[in-house]
Parts: C-alpha cells; structure tokens; sequence
C-alpha cells in the first residue's frame, strides 16, 4: 500500500530495458520514501518474469498472464492496470515512454483523475509550498521535463492527486541490479475474472515489428555522426573507428532523416539517450535536442569544421577540422599507439 | 452511400521548431510573441486524414474543434481553407492553465455537443507542450476506443474502422469499432494546400469576439453570409462542470521553468594536424578511455 509501482512492459520475451531502468529509479525514490516498490507485468507466458523484476529490487511483482494480453492493447492493458492502481493505492507510478507506455499512461492517469508527466529527465523527492494557500506539501514527486522542443526544462508536481505518474523515456535512468539475493512476493491477477468483451472490441488485423537489432545505450564508445557526414555510403568511416574502438555507432536526427543510418540509432530528445565513457561526434552541430541525448557522457570529443559550432562549448576535446581527414588519422593512430 | 461525422481535434502552438535566441527571455521564461504561432504540425496530417475520408465519402462533414485565446481562430480558417465544413473556438477564461486532464475534458464536452460523431481525429502530439496525452485521454472521457499513431486510415464502415499504426520497431493494423478517437503520426501523408476558391470564400471568416472589433460593412457581409462565422463556446455552452476546468481542475502544477543553458565546459581545441590527433589518441589510451 502506498508504495512506488512500476508498469513493466514485455519485449521479445524479457522484461524491456526501460522497465529495468524504471525499477532502479523505482528502488531509490522507494528507499527514500521509507516504502516498497511494487511491479506490473502485464502479458502472455510469463513463467519466471519475477526473477528479473526481483533482482532489480520489487518487493512485490503482480503478475496477468493470459493469452489475450500479448501483444500490447490498450484497453485490456488500461482495465488490469486501473484495477491495480485503485486497489494498492500506489504514491507514485511510473511507464515507459514508449509506444505502449505513451498510450497506456494517460488513459489510466484520466480514468483515476490524476496527474500525468510526460518524457520525464528526471524525478526527485522535494517538498512543496503553495505560494496562495501557504499550504505544505512533504515528500513530492518532482517531475522534471523538457518542453516547448527542448528548450525549456519544467519541474512538475501533483500537490494534490495520487498516485502521481510520469513517463520516463529509454536510456534516461540507469539500470542497476540490487546486491544481494533480493526475493520478493508474487501477486496473480485473474485476468479472465477481469477483463470484459467491451475490453477487447479492437481488434488486431496484422503486426510486424522487427527485433531490436543494435542497442546503443549499452554501448561504453559511441562514435556518432550528422548531417556533415554527408553519405550513408561515408557513414562507413564511422564504423571502421568504431570497429577499432570497439565500439557503436549513433546519428543525430538530421542523419537519420537524410537516410544516413537507421532510426533505432539516433540520440536525442527524440531518439534515445545515452551516457558512455566516450561520445565521438563527428560532423554534429550540437543542437540542444541533440545534446539532450548525450551531454551526461563522461568525454565528449567533437569533430566540426566549424569552431563555432555549439558542441564544441560541451566537448572536452574540439578537433576543428573535416571529418573526412580526421577520423582516418584517428584510425591510423590509434593503431600505432594501441600496439 | 454511407455518411460520417468527422471531428478535428487541432490546436495552435508556437512555432518550437526553430527557436532563435530572441524567443527566450532573460529570466528563461519563453517569450511567446517572438515564436510565430502555427498550425500544430502532427494536426495537419490529422486534417488530411478526415479531407480523404470526406472525399470518398461525400456528404460526410468534418467539424474542426480548437481550445485556446482568441486567436486561435486563426486555426479553423486555416481548417476551412483546405475543406472543412465548420469549426468551434472553445475559448474561455476558465480554461487558461489547463493541464491534459482539464484540456481532455474541455474538448470532450464539446465532442458530446456535437452528437452524434463517428469518429475523432487528433494529431499525435503538439510540440509545445510534448506530451501526447490529450488524444488517449479524450478516448477515455468519452469512454471510446482510441487507436494511436494511425499512419493511414485504410477503410472506414458504418460501424468500424481499419487503421495501419506506426510502432517504435515497426507497424500494425487493428480494426477498432465507431466512434473511435484516432491519433495520427507525422508518418502519415502531409496536408493539402489551401484551395484558392474555398480561401475566397473563408477568408472574411471571424470569430464572434474578432468581429466586435470590425466596421459595419463587415457585420452586413456576416448577416449576408451565415457560414463566414466561426462560433465561440465557453465553459456554459459546453455544459461542462467549472471544477474540472483550467487550474482547479488540473492536477499537475509547474513549479519551476528554467531555460535549458550551457553548461560550458572547458574544452581543448585541437587542429586536425597528425601531432594533434597522435597525442589525443595517445593521451586517450593513456587515461584508458579507449584500448
Ligand atoms: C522537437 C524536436 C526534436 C528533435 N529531436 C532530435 C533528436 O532526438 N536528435 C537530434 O539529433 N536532433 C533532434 N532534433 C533536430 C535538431 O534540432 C537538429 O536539427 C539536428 O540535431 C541537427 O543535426 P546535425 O547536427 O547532424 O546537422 P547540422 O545542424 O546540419 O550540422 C552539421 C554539422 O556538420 C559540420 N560539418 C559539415 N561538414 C563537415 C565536415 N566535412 N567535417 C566536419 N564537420 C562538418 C557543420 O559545421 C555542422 O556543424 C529535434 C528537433 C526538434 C524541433
Ligand atoms: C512547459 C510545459 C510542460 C507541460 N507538461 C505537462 C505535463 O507533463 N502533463 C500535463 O498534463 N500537462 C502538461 N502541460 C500542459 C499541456 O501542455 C496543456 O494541457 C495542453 O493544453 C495540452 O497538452 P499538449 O500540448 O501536450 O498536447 P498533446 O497531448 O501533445 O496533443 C495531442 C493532440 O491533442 C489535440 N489537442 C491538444 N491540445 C488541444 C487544444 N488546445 N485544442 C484542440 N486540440 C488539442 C491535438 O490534436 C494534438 O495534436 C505542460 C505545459 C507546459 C507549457
């Protein structure tokens, strides 16, 4: 009761890496508000899924499995997760802003009437008094977003309205195994008592969607390229230094767009956002929708030709100059100098 | 033939698109007035959904609604000029400061004025505020369906409708019963451009409160012609319940807006000379950020 609850969304059969993250933040918002975290698995053959959620530190996993729940649908998925909400109470709920989790999300913050944050960068614990009323507020949700296309940063609160939920998009948390052998309790909804002909009205016709094919936020090297790159056949000299380094590589939205590299690698507000040890950008401006993406990696070298482009005033190292003679240099001595 | 009515759900924003530095304030606020105020894009492609279904479906009306300041009439002209049959300002002073809930709640009571509709058609998200909340959250005010991300309405019935949605990874087709409330994604086909005869015919189209402003030559042309006004309903005309509107009736509050700044760092610049570039990687090796 009153704890922090996680809706945790399946993907090729394992829990998805935002609902791990989310559990991680889950845990220390939880540990800071002296309760439990709870999670909501919600699908099809899900034998075994509480291990995962268990070692990412739920106390409590409620678990729907039931054919008709897989793949996601909103109304099904709404029904379990408003029944949910409105038995444990939770202070605070969290999904993924994801395709489902952006769906699902606000249909169950109207139905229970209560707050919902969108894309969420941040979320913290703070105390709150209304300027009118004088009114205190103890142990808020401060739910920190960017808006208006990434220029403004708003910090959000729900004073009033429980649970507060907010959306937290992939790569933006950590994900984090708890220590130890954290076991917690398994919880069985009976979907079939629950769910009503009325929730499956929408019918599912056809479906493709592919696998992930590369995961760039796991990645501790990204060598990341933009419109200067000017090719998807150039795009190859990005790849060859992020062979060498070993390394991934990422775009921003302008080489996306261009058809330089496929969508799952753009880094940004509006693609995913990554911290490695070491950002290459290569031919990147460095908007501030860009940056949003990539500012928290530990080093960031720019390659521009420009010394006024703006990533250079965020990168530890600017190397003004064309890529094109850069990155090759790169290569060459690093291979020199890694011998 | 079969006959729908079609409802737009468009609002105007500021152009966030392209936010030059004069578009924020000293004290990181936005200054609104710099930013040129739009047609929400994702809207757009929402509109050219319901112009197809009104042409091949003929007899079909399309009924555009939009919240906001008095200017934003500004956004069923736009809607006229390209095909719609009418539109509403929902415009009150009660509705300022509403979040996605009161937002929702606002156009789903003037949904239900307009009953009976087939379908609600709305643009993925605005680019102001970002969430992608309002869609889904009409859906449920209204106790329908909501089919998301819809690229392409592919065929609509007396009863139900087919749509091709756009996932993260990929796509999929559901059939949803009527009346549904459809987002639709930039993916899908752009909007038309105006159409001169329908911008000669609609471009003396105003607002009730534009026209207090106008001489008598105009009000004579508005009595001449009916369908040039463009109605304005606040919180009365749509019966809706004062607590859910504007402040009260929105639960999420903002603290805090702060500009998004630099945080310069020091950064050394390097030429792309080959002594640079050996050091670095050098210096990277070294440091064990790379090998
Ligand atoms: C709501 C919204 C969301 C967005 N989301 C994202 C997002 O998620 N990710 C994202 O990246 N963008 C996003 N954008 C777009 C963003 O504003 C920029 O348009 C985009 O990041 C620019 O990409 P770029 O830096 O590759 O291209 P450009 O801005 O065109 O920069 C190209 C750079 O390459 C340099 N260059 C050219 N030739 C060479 C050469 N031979 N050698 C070296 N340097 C060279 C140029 O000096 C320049 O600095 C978003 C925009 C909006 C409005
Ligand atoms: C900085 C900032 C941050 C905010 N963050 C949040 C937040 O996290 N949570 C929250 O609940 N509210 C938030 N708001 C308030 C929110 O922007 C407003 O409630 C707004 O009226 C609707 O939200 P949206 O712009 O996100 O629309 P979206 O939900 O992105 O819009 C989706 C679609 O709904 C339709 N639509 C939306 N608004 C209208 C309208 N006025 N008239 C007609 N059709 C419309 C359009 O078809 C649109 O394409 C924020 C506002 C600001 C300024």
């Amino acid at each position: 009761m009153n704890n922090v609850l996680v809706y945790c969304e399946m993907e090729d059969g394992a829990v998805a890496d935002v609902s791990l993250e989310l559990l991680t933040k889950g845990r220390s918002l939880a540990n800071e508000l002296n309760c439990g975290l709870e999670a909501l698995v919600i699908g099809s053959e899900l034998n075994g899924v509480e291990n995962e959620v268990f070692s990412y530190g739920a106390d409590i996993v409620h678990v729907a499995d039931d054919k008709r729940l897989d793949p996601y649908s909103t109304l099904p998925h709404a029904k379990i997760a408003e029944d949910l909400f409105r038995g444990q109470k939770p202070v605070i709920g969290l999904f993924g802003a994801t395709s489902a989790g952006r769906d699902l999300a606000p249909r169950v913050a109207s139905v229970l009437k209560c707050g919902l944050t969108a894309d969420c960068t941040a979320l913290e614990i703070g105390d709150h008094v209304d300027n009118k009323t004088g009114k205190e507020y103890k142990n808020l949700l401060y739910q920190i977003r960017p808006a208006f296309g990434g220029n403004i940063l708003a910090t959000i609160i729900n004073p009033e309205t429980r649970p507060q939920l907010a959306t937290v998009r992939e790569g933006v948390m950590k994900k984090e195994k708890v220590t130890g052998n954290h076991k917690g309790e398994v919880k069985k909804i009976d979907a079939g008592k629950l769910l009503s002909d009325h929730d499956l009205i929408v019918k599912l016709i056809e479906r493709h969607v592919e696998p992930r094919k590369v995961n760039i936020t796991n990645s501790s090297i990204i060598v990341s390229g933009g419109y200067g790159v000017g090719s998807k056949e150039n795009f190859k000299l990005l790849f060859d230094l992020a062979e060498v380094l070993g390394g991934e590589v990422a775009g921003s939205r302008a080489a996306v767009d261009s058809g330089f590299v496929e969508h799952e690698r753009q880094v940004g507000q509006t693609g995913v956002t990554v911290r490695p040890k070491l950002y290459i950008a290569c031919g990147i401006s460095g908007q501030i929708q860009h940056r949003a993406g990539m500012d928290q990696s530990a080093m960031i070298i720019s390659i521009n030709d420009d010394p006024n482009a703006p990533i250079n005033r965020i990168a530890d190292y600017s190397i003004i100059g064309d890529l094109n003679d850069v990155i090759p240099k790169m290569i060459k001595y690093y291979k020199k100098n890694s011998k | 033939m079969t006959k729908f009515n079609i409802i737009v759900l468009a609002k105007q924003v500021p152009d966030t698109r392209n936010v030059g530095k004069d578009a924020m304030k000293a004290d990181g606020t936005v200054n609104r007035s710099a930013l040129p105020a739009i047609f929400n894009p994702e809207d757009l492609n929402a509109l050219e959904q319901a112009l197809r279904l009104k042409d091949k479906y003929p007899g079909s009306s399309v009924t555009l609604l939009t919240m906001g300041p008095g200017r934003a009439a500004e956004v069923i002209r736009e809607a006229l000029y390209r095909g719609v049959d009418k539109g509403s300002l929902l415009t009150d002073r009660k509705f300022a400061g509403s979040d996605t809930l009161a937002t929702s709640y606002v156009l789903s009571m003037a949904i239900k004025k307009l009953e009976p509709y087939d379908i609600v058609i709305a643009g993925r998200q605005a680019i102001d505020g970002d969430t992608a909340q309002v869609g889904p959250q009409v859906a449920e005010k209204l106790n329908v369906p909501q089919v998301t991300y819809a690229e392409e309405i592919i065929s609509l019935e007396q009863e139900s409708v087919k749509i091709k949605r756009r996932l993260e990874r990929g796509v999929e087709t559901v059939v949803s019963p009527l009346p549904a409330v459809i987002t639709v994604h930039s993916s899908a086909p752009p909007c038309r451009p105006r159409n001169a005869k329908l911008l000669m015919k609609y471009k003396h189209s105003r607002s009730v409160s534009e026209l207090q402003d106008l001489s008598e030559d105009y009000l004579q042309l508005h009595r001449d012609r009916p369908y040039l006004k463009i109605e304005e309903w606040g919180a009365s005309s749509i019966s809706a319940d004062e607590e859910k509107l504007g402040l009260s009736g929105s639960p999420t509050k903002v603290k805090k807006i702060e500009s998004v700044v630099f945080k310069a760092k020091e950064s050394k610049q390097l030429s792309s000379s080959d002594e640079d570039i050996d050091s670095l990687v050098k210096e990277l090796i070294d440091k064990h950020t790379i090998g």
